[in-house]
């Protein structure tokens, strides 16, 4: 069991051809897979911004994204976002290296930087409803609650399980198993993060840009 | 190879005494994606409420920010290189980017030409109401 560790350390320093480098480390593999995940979640959003894309003009005399979308909003909610993501890799790093306190430190800013674009974000939604532009009232307003919405909801997924990682953190410890859902868990927040580079691009700028 | 710490699929192992040196290094690596992403953001945003471009290019000019802010997150932030045990990685990503621009370009596509070419309502009644 040592000698195998051993010469599997050695092959990872020094990249043996495909050939004779064996089986890839499991971490290899668990983040392939959830990159293909990933990928997955990728294309049936894109499957909602093209429905987004073709609505966009159907707003059955409604209000249009001129009249409801506020930039200043948009700009608060990708910064809180953007800022998130890079404090999600600081977390990476700490616990790579192991530094407990400096991983729950940047897992709190992350969390609350995630909560604070929610919070903006169900406020938006709650104002527009109250003026009348909800999903209901134009195939617009449906294609873009719902793809708006969807992302949403990612972020709330996000925030539930980065609680739960913090947990099994302090209950667990740094072993191999935690280590690969926290990797899971960045590659997932980090993806959610280009996700939104679209939908501000997509939905907000353009909808803005007359 | 060793001396270049991405060149490693997201998740790849760390060897652990190399792991202080790396994160070193690492966060280097995030602190120069922020920043592209901040420029490439705050452009963004300044291109969509400029009237010094052409208006009728700023879509497009707003889309090729997107990508290039894209490039930024998935190099500096999701770790894709071109390191052999990532080439899985790349692949998988290539064909998701395939199916993606699929979607989008096809739907766009289709649905102008539909709409273009839709009869006017008032000649659809007419043919709905033939014998």
């Amino acid at each position: 069991m040592n000698v195998a560790v051993a010469v599997y350390d050695v092959k990872q320093d020094t990249f043996a051809p495909a050939s004779e480098a064996g089986p890839a480390p499991k971490r290899v593999v668990v983040a392939f897979g959830f990159w293909v995940f990933l990928l997955s979640d990728i294309v049936m959003f894109s499957a909602l911004f093209a429905a987004y894309a073709v609505l966009v003009r159907a707003t059955a005399g409604g209000p249009t994204g001129v009249q409801l979308f506020n930039q200043v909003n948009v700009a608060i909610e990708t910064a809180c976002l953007l800022i998130s993501s890079y404090t999600c890799g600081m977390m990476s790093l700490a616990v790579s290296t192991r530094r407990r306190a400096d991983t729950y430190m940047f897992a709190l800013i992350t969390f609350v930087l995630g909560a604070a674009f929610l919070y903006i974000e169900v406020h938006e939604f709650a104002d527009m409803i109250a003026r009348g532009a909800t999903p209901q009232r134009s195939a617009f307003l449906s294609a873009f609650f719902t793809v708006v919405g969807c992302h949403g909801l990612h972020v709330t997924a996000g925030l539930i399980w980065l609680a739960v990682m913090m947990a099994q953190v302090a209950i667990k410890g740094f072993r191999p198993s935690v280590d690969r859902r926290l990797l899971c868990f960045a590659l997932f927040w980090h993806a959610l993060d280009i996700i939104w580079i679209w939908l501000f691009t997509a939905v907000y700028l353009m909808g803005v840009h007359p | 190879m060793i001396d270049a710490p991405y060149d490693l699929a997201p998740g790849d192992v760390l060897i652990l005494d190399k792991a202080g040196r790396m994160a070193a290094s690492g966060f280097g690596v995030y602190t120069i994606g922020l920043i592209l992403a901040v420029i490439l953001t705050a452009t963004s945003f300044w291109v969509a409420n400029t009237s010094l471009l052409w208006a009728l290019g700023v879509p497009m000019g707003l889309v090729v920010l997107a990508i290039a802010q894209m490039g930024v997150h998935l190099v500096f932030f999701l770790h894709i290189t071109t390191a052999p045990d990532n080439t899985n990685n790349v692949l998988a990503l290539a064909f998701g980017v395939l199916i993606v621009f699929l979607v989008v370009v096809g739907s766009l596509w289709i649905m102008t030409d539909l709409n273009t070419n839709m009869m006017p309502p008032a000649e659809m009644m007419n043919m709905h109401n033939r014998p």
